[in-house]
This record gives structure tokens, C-alpha cells and sequence, in this order.
């Protein structure tokens, strides 16, 4: 490694860092809290078995599950001005990654909600609660708790799919190395940077999941009765 | 005028009738004991006067109102509710709230009771089934019997007029059964109306007053506890407490 090369690695650091703050980290973040509140909606019409939006539900997690994301950004980007529709290339990715993940995670939170014993529901109704009653103060937060780590890792594996989002012109990390390779050809060394803040992002991700999911812990590990019987 | 008037409940699961016609008359402070051989409808009884489960035809006469249980609107549905709680076999309680948090939330959520009001509710309910100290503890750092108990404290939160119990201590290891049969008879003693399936025939005798003996989907016999241990009327009654005190006794 001579001063060359690491001169283009601390250029290229700075530059991989700033389109992670601007474009990688936004695009994730909003994309996940639009799939959320979408998968939350799509699995919700599915548990409670809406007519017609039922139906609705399924046809669009068909299609968003069926379909590779690549194509979907292209149909979206390069396809849908044929139609008279022009998005710019950011909020393009950020409804197209919000939709496909949407997909997804409707998937997780229905088998989530499925998972819930019936008991739950006649103990509400016996206590005088109402459908949506039980639903917002007993099941879905049982979901939610069940959902947690399968969620966190749809979450990682979009931070990291949102690379593909330099193939429509969005300028992320990815984007912002290819261009600095364009410019030195050096691919090793800077794909491989790139790879380590995907990485270093990620390991945060995955770190952050683990205390969350400790805090959530209380209510289906009986070690927190013991270690505070243990205490008293 | 009796508080409760059941007549001709029946129910058919899938070509196959589980009631044939069930009729029960509760007056305040009766302790029914329903039994009866497994399978013979006992839970599916209990289902359907509460709507967990919707029955065919019979109807409901509850505090001089009568009621359809066939074609019953959901209005009503939820005004019997709140005079009513049930305790589960499996004890139901909601897995991610305390046990505090399990006694208060129908007072808070369906009744609209303020939270400091409700807490103090559910603590006096706590120490009712003898749990206070285990407020903040979840179902799943409770034993069964804890459990149970903390269910029996939410139904008595809300101030029902009866309670129903579907076999409220056959998921219990025996060693537990008597802390929650204890609570219930506490309750019978305070005046409590209940209906309780149940196979420990101590409590059928000694506690409730009343027996509802039921056999494929009918009832055999409906007397008071007395007599009925004493002086069983049908062959099949005698026949069930025969092999009843032969376990016993085995
Ligand atoms: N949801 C159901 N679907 C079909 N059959 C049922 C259902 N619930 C109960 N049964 C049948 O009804 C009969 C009575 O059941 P149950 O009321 O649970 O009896 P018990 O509580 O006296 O043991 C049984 O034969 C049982 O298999
Ligand atoms: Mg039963």
C-alpha cells in the first residue's frame, strides 16, 4: 500500500461517509418506516379478513415478493415516464424500497398475528374489551414482540440493498465509489471500503437490535423473576 | 325472580349436536358445579351463555331481561359482558401485561376507569387472591397456580354478578390446586354467584350448593349438592360417582 493509495482511501472515506449521511441512512431509514406502516396495514386487513382488502393485500405482496427488486427500480425509474410519470431518482427508490419491503415485512407481521393463541382474544372479550380493544393493547403488541428480530434483520438486509439504488442514478455510498473508482482504477481497494461501512453500519444495527430485544425480554424469559427474587 | 334463567341451549358442531337442550336456573349467590363425564359439553355450555362460542337456539333471561342466544345483537352481547367474567382452564392471561396491568385493563380500556382508581382496584384484588407481591411479575414468572389466581383477581375486578369457571384447576400440578380451590371458596363464602365446571368432587360437595350433571350433550340431573351426592336419581349419575371415588380411592 503505497501513499497513493492511501491518500485515494481517505479521500474516498470521507466522500463514501458524507452519501451514507445524505442518501444511504435517509433512504434507509424512511423507506423502513413507510414498509413498516404499510406491512403493519397489509397484515392487519389480512388477520382480520377485510373483504376486498383482503384480496388487495394479497395481490400486492404477490407482485412485490415475485418480482426482483432490480427490475422494480428500473420499471419505476426508466418505465413509468412512458406513462407520463417522472420521479426523481431518490423518492423513486424511496417508494420503490418502501413498497418491496412493505411486502415483506406484512408477511412477518401476519404470521406474527397468527401467532397470538386465541385465548388472548377470549380473555379480552370476557374482560369486556372490544375487537380493535384487544387488538391495540393485547395482540399487537405480542406481535410486535415477535415480529422484533425478524423485522431487524429485513432492516440490515435493505441498509444493504439500497446499494442497488445507485443503478437509477440515486447517489449513495455504492455510487460514490464507483465514481472515485471510475477515476483512479482502483477497485480493490475501494470496493473493499465501501464494503467495511456497509459492514461497520450493519454491526451497529445488529447491536442495537440486541439491546432492544433484551428490553423486550421482560415478558417471555422468567430470567428477570429470578434474578429479582435473587436479589430480594 | 331467579338472577339467571337458561332454557333449551343447543349446539351442533359440524353435523354433530354437543347440547341438546340445556336449561339452568341461577339464583344470587348460588355455587353451581357442572359435571360430567369429558366431552359431555360442559365447556361448550359455558361458551355459549358467554358468546365465546354462539349457539344455535335457547334463550337467556339475565336480571329480567330475556334474550335470544340464537340470534343475540352485539349490543347485548356486550352489556351481558360486563355483569359477567370467566375464568379459563388454560387461565388466559394477557401474556405481556403484569399481573397488575391484567387486573386493571378492563377496568381501564373497557370501562374507561381512571388509572389511579384502577390501581387501586387491582391491588385490593391482588391481595384478595393473596398475590400483592407479585404485581409487577408477567404471567410467564408466575406458577400455575399464581396464575390462575391473578385470573380469578381480574374477573372479580370488574365487580361481575356471576363468574364462570371452565375447569379452573385441571391444568394445575396437584400440589397447586389447593391455593386456587382455597380463593374460590373464600369467594363462594363471600357470597359470590359461580358456575364452575369442575371434577373435584370436594368442592362439588362441600362448596356449591347446587349440581348440573350433564351427560352427551343433556342434562341428567339438576338438584342441590346434597342431594345429589346423597340420593343420585339416575343409573348414569350413580354409574359417575362410582368411578369417581374409585380414582380416588385407585
Ligand atoms: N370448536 C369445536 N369444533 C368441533 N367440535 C367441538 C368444538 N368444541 C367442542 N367440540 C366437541 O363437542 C363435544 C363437547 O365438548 P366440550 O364442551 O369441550 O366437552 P367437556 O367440556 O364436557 O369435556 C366434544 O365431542 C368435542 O369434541
Ligand atoms: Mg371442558
Amino acid at each position: 500500500m503505497n501513499e497513493r493509495i492511501i491518500k485515494i482511501l481517505i479521500e474516498g472515506f470521507g466522500k463514501i461517509m458524507l452519501a451514507s449521511i445524505k442518501v444511504t441512512i435517509p433512504l434507509t431509514v424512511i423507506g423502513f418506516a413507510c414498509a413498516f406502516v404499510i406491512a403493519l396495514v397489509m397484515a392487519m386487513v389480512q388477520y382480520t379478513k377485510v373483504p376486498v382488502l383482503r384480496q388487495i393485500a394479497r395481490f400486492y405482496i404477490w407482485i412485490f415478493r415475485g418480482t426482483p427488486l432490480l427490475v422494480q427500480l428500473f420499471l419505476a425509474y426508466y418505465g413509468l415516464p412512458k406513462l407520463g410519470i417522472v420521479l426523481d431518482a431518490f423518492p423513486c427508490a424511496v417508494i420503490v424500497f418502501s413498497l418491496n419491503e412493505g411486502a415483506y415485512c406484512a408477511e412477518t407481521m401476519r404470521s406474527a398475528l397468527e401467532a397470538v393463541p386465541e385465548g388472548q382474544f377470549e380473555a379480552g372479550y370476557c374482560v369486556g374489551m372490544n375487537y380493535l380493544q384487544i387488538m391495540f393493547h393485547v395482540v399487537l403488541p405480542q406481535a410486535l414482540r415477535t415480529a422484533f428480530p425478524p423485522l431487524s434483520n429485513s432492516l440490515i438486509a435493505m441498509l444493504k440493498d439500497t446499494s442497488l439504488a445507485a443503478e437509477i442514478t440515486v447517489a449513495d455510498m455504492f455510487m460514490s465509489a464507483q465514481k472515485i473508482v471510475g477515476r483512479t482504477y482502483e477497485p480493490l481497494w475501494l470496493y473493499s471500503e465501501v464494503a467495511l461501512v456497509y459492514l461497520m453500519y450493519s454491526t451497529i444495527l445488529t447491536v442495537i437490535q440486541r439491546i432492544c430485544e433484551k428490553k423486550l425480554s421482560s415478558y417471555n424469559s422468567r430470567e428477570t423473576s429470578v434474578k429479582k427474587e435473587a436479589k430480594a | 325472580m331467579s338472577m339467571i334463567d337458561i332454557r333449551n341451549v343447543k349446539k351442533t358442531f359440524g353435523g354433530t349436536e354437543v347440547l341438546k337442550g340445556i336449561d339452568l336456573t341461577v339464583e344470587k349467590g348460588d355455587v353451581v358445579a357442572i359435571l360430567g363425564p369429558s366431552g359431555s359439553g360442559k365447556t361448550t355450555f359455558l361458551r355459549c351463555i358467554n358468546f365465546l362460542e354462539k349457539a344455535d337456539e335457547g334463550t337467556m333471561t339475565f336480571d329480567g331481561q330475556t334474550y335470544d342466544l340464537g340470534h343475540i345483537r352485539h349490543r347485548d352481547i356486550a352489556a351481558i359482558r360486563k355483569k359477567t367474567a370467566f375464568v379459563f382452564q388454560n387461565y388466559n392471561l394477557f401474556a405481556n401485561k403484569t399481573a397488575l396491568q391484567n387486573v386493571m385493563l378492563g377496568l381501564q380500556v373497557a370501562r374507561h376507569v381512571p388509572k389511579a382508581e384502577a390501581q387501586k382496584i387491582g391491588m385490593a384484588m391482588l391481595e384478595k387472591v393473596g398475590l400483592s407481591d407479585r404485581a409487577d411479575h408477567y404471567p410467564i414468572q408466575l406458577s400455575g397456580g399464581q396464575q390462575q389466581r391473578v385470573a380469578i383477581a381480574r374477573a372479580l375486578a370488574t365487580n361481575p354478578e356471576i363468574i364462570f369457571f371452565d375447569e379452573p384447576t385441571s391444568a394445575l400440578d396437584p400440589e397447586l390446586i389447593g391455593e386456587v380451590l382455597a380463593v374460590m371458596k373464600q369467594l363462594a363464602s363471600d357470597g359470590m354467584t359461580m358456575l364452575v365446571v369442575t371434577h373435584e368432587m370436594n368442592f362439588a360437595r362441600n362448596v356449591s350448593n347446587k349440581i348440573l350433571f350433564m351427560d352427551n350433550g343433556y342434562v341428567l340431573e339438576h338438584a342441590s349438592s346434597k342431594e345429589f351426592f346423597e340420593n343420585p336419581k339416575e343409573e348414569r349419575t350413580k354409574e359417575f360417582l362410582r368411578n369417581i371415588s374409585s380414582q380416588h380411592d385407585a
